[in-house]
């Protein structure tokens, strides 16, 4: 693995939209980047910020939430619940030193598997360009205790603690 | 916390094996924390894989099993009730998907084989986590929504109306009967097509167990399987359905003709007051408000002035119904695909370039020309006639699929031809000849014995710019003869597009009120290709004819009984379990906080204000898990997606950077 940088996603697809198309990208025989591992959820508003952070803290480079389209979920609006936990991860991790981009959000429906395949693919790209993900000294040694800005935000700083 | 789990990979054929090396993968596995035993096989959801994880949960005392093979979507039932004929609670199974989401998503041999360890080691390590579920039972409804009234939609609803059950059948146009009604001929049998489907058209408007509501369209649905509430708009028809008789004299009377865009594809005329065809179901008239002279200018109401019973009501309004119903099926049918997409063939610029739908109403003895073939000025008859095969199918450009109907149509159209004009020249421009169906190819044969002539080639161009003196005043059909190795250019009087079988224009906007999943060309997904051609991936909504993909009316019907078995079958059940994937909470840990209340999209969510704690109504909860990724205090646990499950699978699936490098941990 050590010659070319192989990035690891890890990519949470709910049940009915974006895990039906990954089904349908791998029916359709779309090739794209092997680098992404699948874990399938309900719902992409069953995503925790925490598991999200425990991913990264486990060593992926890099996560994507996959759901329905915005006003198609099957369970009616879970996917706004994760677009909003998504936003606010950006800034955690913002505040963390980490690359924003290394998390993203994507709306796939079950007929959507080209785009499934292509978004993994240019999160890929991306994250070979990025490089593999450093956590900052200052947050491993729990040395960057500023003050957090909301109170969401300061939860999940002690939640990825006890996740390392 | 030591578990006995047992892994099987498959190899299924070589879909898996031909890029993972499912060897290795079973032999690493082997190797993995708590697994007791693990094995490959050729086929793990044949009978015989089946029995490789009964014999050993038996022989073996395993009390977790991992399949890795294809999607869950398709064999996670198989294995689980294969689990739970060995006496295994079947929700202390976990499948990785190393098929649809890996062997087939990459030729690299060595990325794929990685990734399928990854992928087994999180199911490993979830398994692992996961404890025994019991199903819950649901009482099913016994009514049944039908939605499309078109053959399918009325074979389906007549099926299970003669069963006994209720059934609603929902149609969005004035009267049932879909396109078959609009067709003069069947193939290959020639059997008039009204003929044969009104007197069914008849029977689904009488029986007794049959709620016809035409005109209306499904705007809401809510519930599962068993327990559908489905919100429906009846339009306002202005014509009192207690009174109307049918007799049809306001459409005699009405002063505003109109050109009929749907049932005579423009090529005919109604009344602003109108029934699509004389032996509509039901026979109630509509009023169209958008070229009623009374809606548009205030005054008119001759209907009104001349009905005999009264039955015209200008200030009827829309109504919404609502229906308790069960299972759903969805035969919501297809479109003809636009020729004016294919300019090159002239529809809509050339006046002589008609479409299938059009040739269809004009040979049809009811229609517009009273079954005369005609050119576009009504009354000459052409002497030569180029029916041009796939416009709009097996085309890049448009539509990759074969609409399996159009070869023999064409073929029904040039015998229908020779039998009417038999000096006309029939020419058929085809790719290659479809005619796999019972007696499809006799009559293929039959008509190459009337005269028919056949180009096998792609038509380039419909043009009207003549070269020679012959083709002056005519249209040019312009081939590459692929048989002959030469361009031919064919003279014709008229020319007919046989235009394919699209997916109908709004199928994307019911797959998602329907939570149903459409292919890349918009046609609904089946649970299963093959062996499931009827049973969508929700449970209790099933799907016939042509919204699952192209064909003809005998496949179609086939379809709509199978539907209607299916559904009569979930409903002799009277009750079926559901999966047990539903939110609970734990009142110890529930601070009362009430964030999870206003999250859950089916209020299923209530607070005890005595008690100060939230509660979970399993009735209503749907098992999406968002109060469970909301909760503060972590009180709340969706059942098979705990918070400990996934975050193990977190683990699992990123073992290799865990092993590389220990110190993360």
């Amino acid at each position: 693995m050590s010659e070319s940088y192989e990035p690891i996603i890890v990519g949470f697809l709910c049940n009915w939209c974006s895990y039906r198309a990954a089904d349908l990208a791998g029916t359709a025989r779309l090739r794209y980047a092997p680098n992404m591992r699948p874990i399938r959820v309900m719902c992409s508003g069953r995503v925790e910020p925490e598991m999200v952070l425990k991913a990264l803290a486990d060593g992926a480079d890099g996560v994507l939430i996959a759901g329905c389209h915005p006003g198609e979920c099957h369970y009616i609006e879970g996917n706004l619940k994760a677009l909003r936990r998504h936003a606010l991860l950006q800034r955690l991790l913002m505040q963390f030193g980490i690359e924003p981009e290394r998390v993203q959000i994507l709306w796939a429906s079950a007929s959507e598997g080209p785009k499934l395949a292509e978004a993994v693919d240019q999160m890929t790209a991306k994250l070979k360009e990025l490089g593999p993900l450093q956590w900052p000294k200052s947050v491993l040694d729990g040395s960057n205790h500023r003050e957090a800005q909301t109170a969401g935000v300061s939860e999940s700083v002690s939640s990825i603690q006890e996740v390392r | 916390m030591s578990e006995k789990v047992g892994v099987y990979i498959c190899h299924c054929g070589t879909n898996i094996s031909g890029v993972v090396d499912v060897n290795e993968v079973t032999r690493w596995a082997s190797l993995q924390p708590n697994v007791a035993i693990a094995r490959e096989y050729k086929f793990m959801c044949s009978s015989l894989g089946q029995e490789l994880i009964i014999a050993d949960i038996k022989e073996q005392g395993l009390t977790r099993v991992v399949v890795s093979a294809c999607s869950p979507h398709l064999h996670e039932k198989t294995f689980r009730s294969a689990c739970s004929r060995a006496g295994l609670n079947p929700y202390l199974f976990e499948m990785a998907n190393i098929r649809e989401l890996d062997s087939w998503a990459t030729e690299d041999h060595d990325a794929a084989t990685h990734k399928a360890k990854s992928m087994t080691r999180g199911a490993i390590d979830r398994v692992v986590q996961q404890f025994p579920l019991e199903p819950i039972p649901v009482d099913i409804k016994p009514d049944t929504l039908v939605l499309g009234g078109g053959i399918t939609g009325i074979t389906a609803a007549l099926e299970l109306a003669n069963a006994g059950c209720k059934v609603y059948l929902v149609e969005r146009e004035p009267s049932i009967g879909g396109h078959m009604a609009q067709w003069d001929k069947t193939f290959p049998t020639l059997d008039c097509a009204a003929c044969i489907l009104t007197p069914r058209m008849v029977e689904a408007g009488q029986h007794p167990n049959i709620t016809l509501l035409t005109y209306s369209e499904v705007e809401a649905v809510e519930g599962y399987l068993g327990n559908f509430t489905i919100t429906a708009r009846k339009k306002a028809r202005y014509v009192n359905e207690e009174l109307c008789t049918g007799c049809a004299i306001c459409e005699e009377k009405c002063p505003k003709k109109v050109t009929d865009e749907v049932f005579n594809a423009g090529l005919g005329t109604r009344k602003a007051i109108y029934r699509p065809f004389p032996q509509a179901v039901p026979k109630y008239p509509v009023i169209d408000t958008t070229s009623c002279t009374y809606f548009v200018k205030g005054k008119c109401k001759a209907c009104e002035i001349f009905c005999p019973p009264g039955a015209i009501d200008f200030n009827q309004k829309d109504e919404i119904l609502t229906m308790e119903v069960g299972n759903i099926i969805l035969a919501t049918g297809y479109d003809p695909f636009d020729a004016r997409k294919i300019s090159q063939y002239g529809y809509g610029r050339l006046a002589n370039v008609f479409t299938s739908v059009e040739f269809e109403r004009m040979v049809n003895a009811a229609g517009p020309t009273a079954g005369k073939i005609v050119l576009r000025d009504g009354q000459t008859e052409p002497k030569s006639i180029a029916i041009i095969h796939c416009v709009g199918s097996r085309d890049e450009n448009n539509n990759e699929y074969c609409s399996r109907v159009c070869c023999m149509y064409s073929l029904k159209f040039a015998h229908l031809i020779k039998e009417r004009l038999p000096h006309a020249e029939v020419t058929n421009f085809y790719i290659d000849i479809r005619a796999a169906g019972k007696r499809y190819e006799e009559f293929y044969h039959r008509v190459m014995k009337e005269g028919v002539h056949f180009i096998r080639g792609r038509v380039a161009e419909v043009t009207d710019a003549a070269r020679t003196v012959e083709e002056e005043g005519k249209l040019i059909v312009q081939a590459f003869d692929t048989l002959y190795g030469s361009q031919r250019r064919i003279p014709a009087d008229m020319v007919v597009l046989s235009v394919g079988v699209e997916a109908s224009r709004d199928s994307r906007q019911v797959a998602n009120m329907f939570g149903l999943g459409c292919d890349f060309n918009g046609f609904f997904i089946e649970r299963h290709p093959k062996l499931d051609p009827v049973m969508t991936m929700v449970e209790g909504i099933y799907i016939a004819g042509a919204c699952q993909s192209p064909m003809a009316i005998p496949e179609s019907v086939a379809q709509a009984s199978a539907a209607a078995a299916r559904v009569m079958g979930v409903i002799t059940q009277k009750t079926v379990m559901m999966e047990p994937v539903k939110a609970s909470i734990d009142a110890e840990r529930c601070s009362g906080c009430r964030i999870c209340n206003n999250l859950c999209p089916y209020s299923a969510i209530i607070f005890h204000d005595d008690q100060k704690k939230s509660e979970v109504l399993t009735a209503l909860c749907q098992g999406c898990g968002t109060c469970v990724a909301a909760c503060p205090s972590a009180a709340i646990s969706g059942a098979h997606f705990t918070h400990d499950q996934i975050m193990s699978q977190i683990a699992g699936i990123l073992w290799d950077v865990r092993e590389a490098s220990p110190e993360l941990v």
